[in-house]
């Protein structure tokens, strides 16, 4: 499993990084960044989604 | 003297002058007789209880009209709502406060309170030069000052068994952080209550007295911004007093502007917000109870109180004549982003008129959805967040002491002004 988001639809509301620290982060601007390669580990997939779900933008998706 | 001319009293005044012009219509106040064709978001029935009125129309009129304000319309479903967000093609932000005056067009794309009231392309760089005061790093260096602050209110209250949560604890707390940030004196904080009230609430009042009151808000930050170019300072005043856009520094209109928008959408949209969820854990002893025994579902729950009482709506103005979703929309008509009816809109949310305060999936748009996101909103959380931990640590019992006594503002930005709580001390 792995995550991604999509910068046009990102607007740095933060629900990534707040609810999944382990697999996002914020810029210097606020905008949520995927921590390095975005391969969720093994018992992170449950964080994962609820931070695909909690997205207001609709921006981040598993691939 | 103040070194920066662009500051000079007597050219800034008669700038702010030409912010005042516009198109006006005539004030339409009083009880609505049918909210389908005559809504209102500034009578007291509505800032009561809007939500049994949001849930009706978006029943039977989802898209309400009213010929108040000059024309309006008020979209409840969550769809409606995110999709006028994210056409700015169509819907400006040249005015997001809905009166019965309509700026200027010349003054889009910056508006007069940048870049809340600003437009694409303008709006992003705009934005770009606010983001990096407000990312959730940098607002949690304000952490620590903001809990003690926190501590100071509620050792305030000692020994009172009614306290005003909303006068006495909620409306100190954006107050003292924002005046901080921007470097004014902590002392002034009552100013700015005023001039909340002024920008927000009694949008029905006649121009010759909002105006007035607009003049006396620039008056005060002028004076803030040459104190600023005379003593510069680590704070956001003085940055925005240095900041270029395009190579050059900013307009003094863009300077006073942004700083008023910090100052009121910083002030009341919090205060609201934490009132908000005070109010409801008052009147909720199993999910206070719950959360004073586990601490750690607190994220979750300020998100939902962020859902079910998301304090801010938003306007835009429709750029030209249009059919849009099913109703005919005129230039220059304001649409009301009513957040709070996306936030209930069962179409969206599982049990959206009730407050779940463990919901694990919680999409709500509290603070916009599209490239006008809240700025702050990193800040609103992390003040809220603090604020409710203070408060359930210092006082793990209260009530409504009098639930008819409890007042909502009216207008925009809704949540409680006055709300006595009964605190039981062990």
């Amino acid at each position: 499993m792995k995550v991604k988001i999509d910068p046009e639809r990102c607007q740095g509301h933060g629900r990534c990084y707040d609810l999944a620290p382990g697999l996002f982060h914020d810029d210097e601007e606020g905008y949520g960044q995927v921590t390095g390669d975005g391969v969720v580990p093994p018992g992170e997939e449950h964080t994962a989604r609820l931070a695909v779900s909690n997205c207001p933008e609709r921006a981040i998706d598993i691939l | 003297m103040t070194s920066d001319s662009r500051f000079d009293q007597q050219e800034f005044n008669d700038r702010l002058r030409t912010r005042t012009v516009g198109v006006r219509n005539e004030v339409i106040a009083g009880p609505v007789s049918d909210w389908t064709t005559d809504f209102s978001h500034a009578e007291p029935e509505w800032a009561a209880d809007p939500y049994p009125i949001q849930d009706d129309l978006r029943q039977r009129c989802p898209i309400a009209h009213t010929e108040r304000f000059g024309g309006a319309w008020l979209p409840t479903r969550y769809e409606d709502i995110a999709a006028i967000a994210y056409d700015t093609d169509r819907f400006s932000s040249r005015a997001i406060v809905v009166s019965n005056v309509r700026p200027p067009l010349e003054l889009a794309p910056v508006g007069g309170v940048p870049p809340i009231s600003s437009d694409p392309p303008f709006h992003h760089d705009a934005r770009k030069l606010l983001l990096p005061a407000f990312t959730k790093s940098a607002v949690a260096h304000l952490e620590p000052e903001t809990r003690e602050f926190c501590h100071s209110l509620i050792d305030g209250l000692a020994g009172q068994d009614v306290v005003d949560a909303a006068h006495d604890y909620a409306q100190h707390i954006p107050t003292r952080v924002i005046a901080r940030m921007l470097g004014f004196p902590p002392e002034d904080g009552p100013h700015f209550r005023e001039f909340v009230e002024s920008a927000l609430e009694g949008v029905n009042l006649p121009p010759e007295e909002r105006i007035p009151r607009m003049e006396k808000l620039f008056g005060y930050l002028l004076a803030q911004i040459r104190d600023h170019v005379d003593n510069p300072r680590d704070d956001l005043t003085t940055y925005l007093i240095n900041a270029e856009l395009y190579g050059s520094k900013l307009e003094p209109g863009h300077v006073a502007g942004t700083m008023s928008l910090l100052l009121i959408a910083g002030i009341d949209t919090t205060w609201s917000a934490i009132g908000a969820s005070l109010w409801h854990l008052a009147r909720t002893p199993a999910d206070r109870e719950r959360l004073v025994a586990d601490p750690s579902l607190l994220p979750a729950a300020m998100e939902e109180f962020l859902r079910a009482y998301a304090p801010v709506t938003m306007a835009r103005l429709v750029k030209e004549d249009m059919r849009w979703n099913g109703v005919d929309m005129k230039a220059d008509d304001w649409v009301l982003l009513s957040f709070p009816a996306a936030n209930r809109d069962p179409a969206q949310f599982d049990q959206a008129g009730e407050v779940v305060i463990d919901r694990e999936v919680n999409r709500h748009a509290a603070f916009g959805l599209g490239i006008h996101r809240c700025v702050g909103s990193h800040l609103a959380r992390m003040e809220l967040r603090v604020a409710l931990e203070v408060w359930l640590e210092r006082f793990p019992n209260f009530s409504l002491a009098d639930p008819a006594a409890v007042r909502w503002a009216t207008g925009q930005v809704r949540g409680p002004r006055t709300l006595p709580l009964r605190i039981d001390r062990p």
